[in-house]
């Protein structure tokens, strides 16, 4: 009897049973509060009646404007769940030396650095860069849409839906705790026989997807839906660097899919791809995964490196210097960081003439790098500079990132590799970049493009104190960890021996970590002081910074048709331009075709994450009908041929009027 | 100009340029093609009775196959509406790929050519025994 009662629950609910709840009070407490956000905003949007609300203006919304403000918050919801892993890992290290244990067992330390590392490259900074992507892009390009809508919302409904997927692993079951990529053989059945491994694996996997499908919608849009006279090299840089970073997606992550699709194959079906024994070669996992997860790092950067080509000359009233140069330079950061993942992993084994080629080849992208930095600070160089809190990151990037890649360029060299790999020192190098360089770029773009979006400044006060906790918060967790590393302390360590002396400072870097949390604090109340006071900060003229391309000319909040009559482009910087001539546009207004509302993006990713979820859980049942499902939704999407409705001419009119009446107000 | 959504998908269609059953048709042809290529290795590393070296060539071949089959078939390269840039595109996937096939191959023989085969080893650890 109870062995039938067995075999039912193992179709019903394949590994899924009471065990799967977490196991000691932390865990509970983690899983607790995973449970409770989305009950609040629940009640929240129930006592508000903001349900249909929240289905006409969000679910369904095809308007990139909304779905780079959801990527946003996604990401800013992430930064504050990676930040909590911080700070445990933090009190941990500070706490476990000799006979205290700190307050962790060492899996579950390992599953929350892996967390921290996955939730912080795939929903915080790709997450920051898709949104302000979706905000920006096309207005820069002058255009009222991305190329394909439908697939953006469902890029972003996956990117989602993938994010979910982490967070449900703290509630049943747990996560991987083999570091943030996972390689074989302890990622493999044998040696991580619970789901954490296939958690992770599945959660990248609908991200992943997510991700490709937005880039090849993103260079799509850039190359057939710029506005009539933007050739190539009259495009603003951010646009140049968005194309450059979508290329490296399209040719990157489809290697990341093909390679997790291998593991999942020898975790689930029992293959041999990467495993010690049967013929399969871990290495080759390794060797694949760099090959993405190289890419990966300039496909962060690279959008930094826009945001900051805009702010720097915006903000310094000059034009970008050398514009050729970054263009070129950009090229060759998207060849050459192709050539260089071997620099991952110098260790491995190869030869001193592969260690030697990479070496080489990672120190010439330095270069281009180089150039970019220096064209910025000749943009700098007598301009009339405005320190507002956008270019204060720039400042504190351009600190960080050289030190950071300074340290970069050291570790390229094989010899000094062999001493510092997965030593505290590469922590503290790749946070330099990713943080320093990917993440205050993103906070600036969100202080610099806020009015645009919300028709209100972000707070100037509590932006700069929000800048200088970050920056002293940052340096002073991260420098330690440099020491750290030259002294042997290895990444992803649960505890150590009281006489090496390294308590102290890991004790400061707890102390800088916990600054950055103030600074994060620092922001949220930035938003709601913002929000509550947009009264007094109102931008009416639709230029507040005297800004120099397309999108200050359109008032803010922009309208969702973003403009009202195209405009046309004679040169770069063309909204200076026009400034300059006083251009009036006197065209008539046309009709404008713009995407109907639908559900159906949002329902094929939840149709993903079910299929996700129950692979995960071997309930195949539930995976075959949630691949039935993608499926119908995609033919039933197909088969819909009224997928735009028209805004006629003259309504377009009276909108625009009301809007540059509201300006001049 | 009415909508930019419409241009690009209409773009997409005339650069196709040929009435429907023909695409059909190329979208089959190109299918049973993969389907075939794909099968035909598994088969012939199931069931072929070909030596190593021969068998890895013979795979590589189906592989590059197939490879140019679904751009053919797939990706309707030859048929494109803007030739430099597509070109350009073209070269950029066949430089990248190449990169990193050569690449691998080059990393994981390099590897190989270091580590000890698994006979060896035994020999070695049979002769250092008992010294």
């Amino acid at each position: 009897m109870l062995h039938v009662l067995d075999l039912m629950a193992s179709f019903w609910l394949g590994q899924l049973n009471l065990k799967a709840l977490p196991p000691n009070p932390i865990q509970w407490f983690g899983a607790s509060l995973i449970i409770l956000v989305p009950i609040m905003a629940a009640v929240l949007l129930t006592v508000t009646k903001r349900w249909r609300w929240l289905y006409r203006e969000w679910i369904t919304t095809q308007d990139p404007k909304k779905i780079g403000v959801m990527y946003i918050l996604v990401a800013f919801g992430m930064l504050l769940r990676g930040g909590a892993d911080v700070a445990l890992i933090k009190t941990q290290q500070a706490l476990s030396v000799g006979a205290s244990n700190g307050i962790l067992s060492a899996s579950h330390f390992q599953q929350i650095v892996t967390a921290h590392g996955t939730i912080m490259i795939f929903f915080v900074a790709m997450g920051l860069m898709f949104g302000i992507i979706n905000l920006i892009l096309p207005l820069q390009i002058g255009s009222r849409d991305v190329a394909f809508p439908f697939l953006n919302a469902t890029s972003f409904w996956l990117f989602f839906f993938g994010m979910v997927l982490v967070n449900v692993s703290l509630v049943l079951g747990d996560f991987a705790a083999t570091g943030w990529l996972a390689y074989p053989p302890l990622s493999e059945l044998r040696y991580s026989p619970s789901v954490g491994v296939d958690y992770w694996i599945w959660s990248l996997q609908i991200a992943g997807v997510g991700s490709l499908l937005a880039a090849i919608n993103f260079i799509v849009t850039i190359l057939k839906m710029r506005v009539k006279g933007m050739n190539f090299m009259k495009m603003p840089m951010f646009v140049w660097s968005v194309l450059g970073s979508m290329l490296l997606v399209a040719f990157a992550f489809p290697i990341l899919t093909a390679t997790l699709t291998l593991l999942a194959l020898d975790r689930t079906l029992g293959m041999h791809f990467f495993t010690s024994g049967a013929g399969g070669n871990m290495m080759m996992y390794v060797n694949l995964i760099w090959a993405w997860g190289h890419p990966e790092v300039y496909i962060l950067i690279l959008p930094a490196f826009g945001v900051f080509s805009e702010v720097v000359a915006t903000f310094s009233k000059k034009r970008l210097f050398g514009y050729t140069s970054m263009v070129w330079a950009i090229g060759a950061i998207v060849l050459l960081s192709f050539i260089v993942w071997l620099h991952h992993f110098f260790t491995m084994g190869a030869g001193s003439d592969v260690n030697a080629f990479f070496g080489i080849m990672t120190m010439v992208i330095a270069i281009p790098t180089g150039v970019k930095l220096f064209n910025w600070l000749f943009t700098m160089y007598r301009g009339r500079i405005k320190l507002d809190s956008p270019m204060l990151w720039f400042i504190g990037f351009v600190v960080i990132f050289t030190i950071g890649g300074m340290a970069g360029v050291l570790m390229a060299v094989p010899p000094i590799d062999f001493q510092l790999h997965n030593s505290l020192f590469l922590v503290a190098h790749f946070h330099m970049m990713i943080v320093g360089g990917v993440v205050f770029a993103d906070f600036a773009a969100i202080t610099y493009w806020f009015p645009k979006i919300f028709g209100f400044k972000l707070n100037e006060t509590l932006g700069r104190w929000a800048f200088w906790l970050w920056l002293v918060g940052f340096l002073t967790s991260f420098i330690p960890l440099y020491i750290l590393g030259f002294m042997g302390a290895t990444r992803r360590l649960d505890h150590y021996s009281a006489s090496l002396g390294w308590q102290q400072l890991f004790i400061v870097s707890g102390i800088g970590a916990a600054l950055i949390g103030a600074g994060v604090g620092v922001q949220l109340l930035q938003f709601a002081y913002s929000i509550y006071k947009r009264k007094d900060n109102l931008d009416k003229t639709g230029d507040p910074w005297d800004g120099r391309s397309l999108e200050w000319s359109l008032p803010s909040p922009v309208p969702f048709y973003n403009f009202a009559r195209l405009p046309e482009v004679t040169s770069r910087d063309a909204f200076w331009e026009a400034k300059k001539i006083h251009f009036k546009d006197n065209r008539k207004y046309e009709d404008i075709e713009i995407p109907k509302n639908t559900p159906l993006a949002f329902l094929i990713a939840l149709m993903a994450f079910l299929f996700a979820f129950s692979v995960v859980w071997h309930i195949w049942w539930v995976a075959t009908m949630a691949l039935l499902a993608i499926i119908v939704g995609l033919i039933i999407r197909s088969m819909d041929e009224q997928t735009d409705y028209v805004l006629a001419a003259q309504e377009v009119e009276k909108l625009d009027k009301s809007h540059l009446k509201g300006a001049r107000a | 100009m009415k909508s930019q959504t419409r241009t690009v998908a209409a773009d997409v269609m005339v650069s196709l340029h040929q009435p429907e059953e023909a695409t059909l048709k190329k979208y089959v042809i190109g299918f049973t093609g993969s389907l075939v290529l794909t099968f035909g290795a598994y088969l012939l590393t199931q069931y072929g009775a070909l030596s190593k070296p021969v068998m890895i060539i013979v795979l590589a071949i189906l592989a590059l196959s197939q490879f140019v089959l679904q751009l053919i078939y797939f990706l309707h390269v030859g048929k494109e509406f803007s030739p430099r840039l597509k070109l350009l595109v073209t070269i950029f996937m066949v430089l990248i790929v190449f990169i990193l096939v050569a690449g691998s191959i080059w990393i994981m023989d390099n590897l190989k050519g270091r580590m000890m085969s698994q006979s060896n080893m035994v020999k070695y650890m049979n002769s250092q025994n008992g010294l």
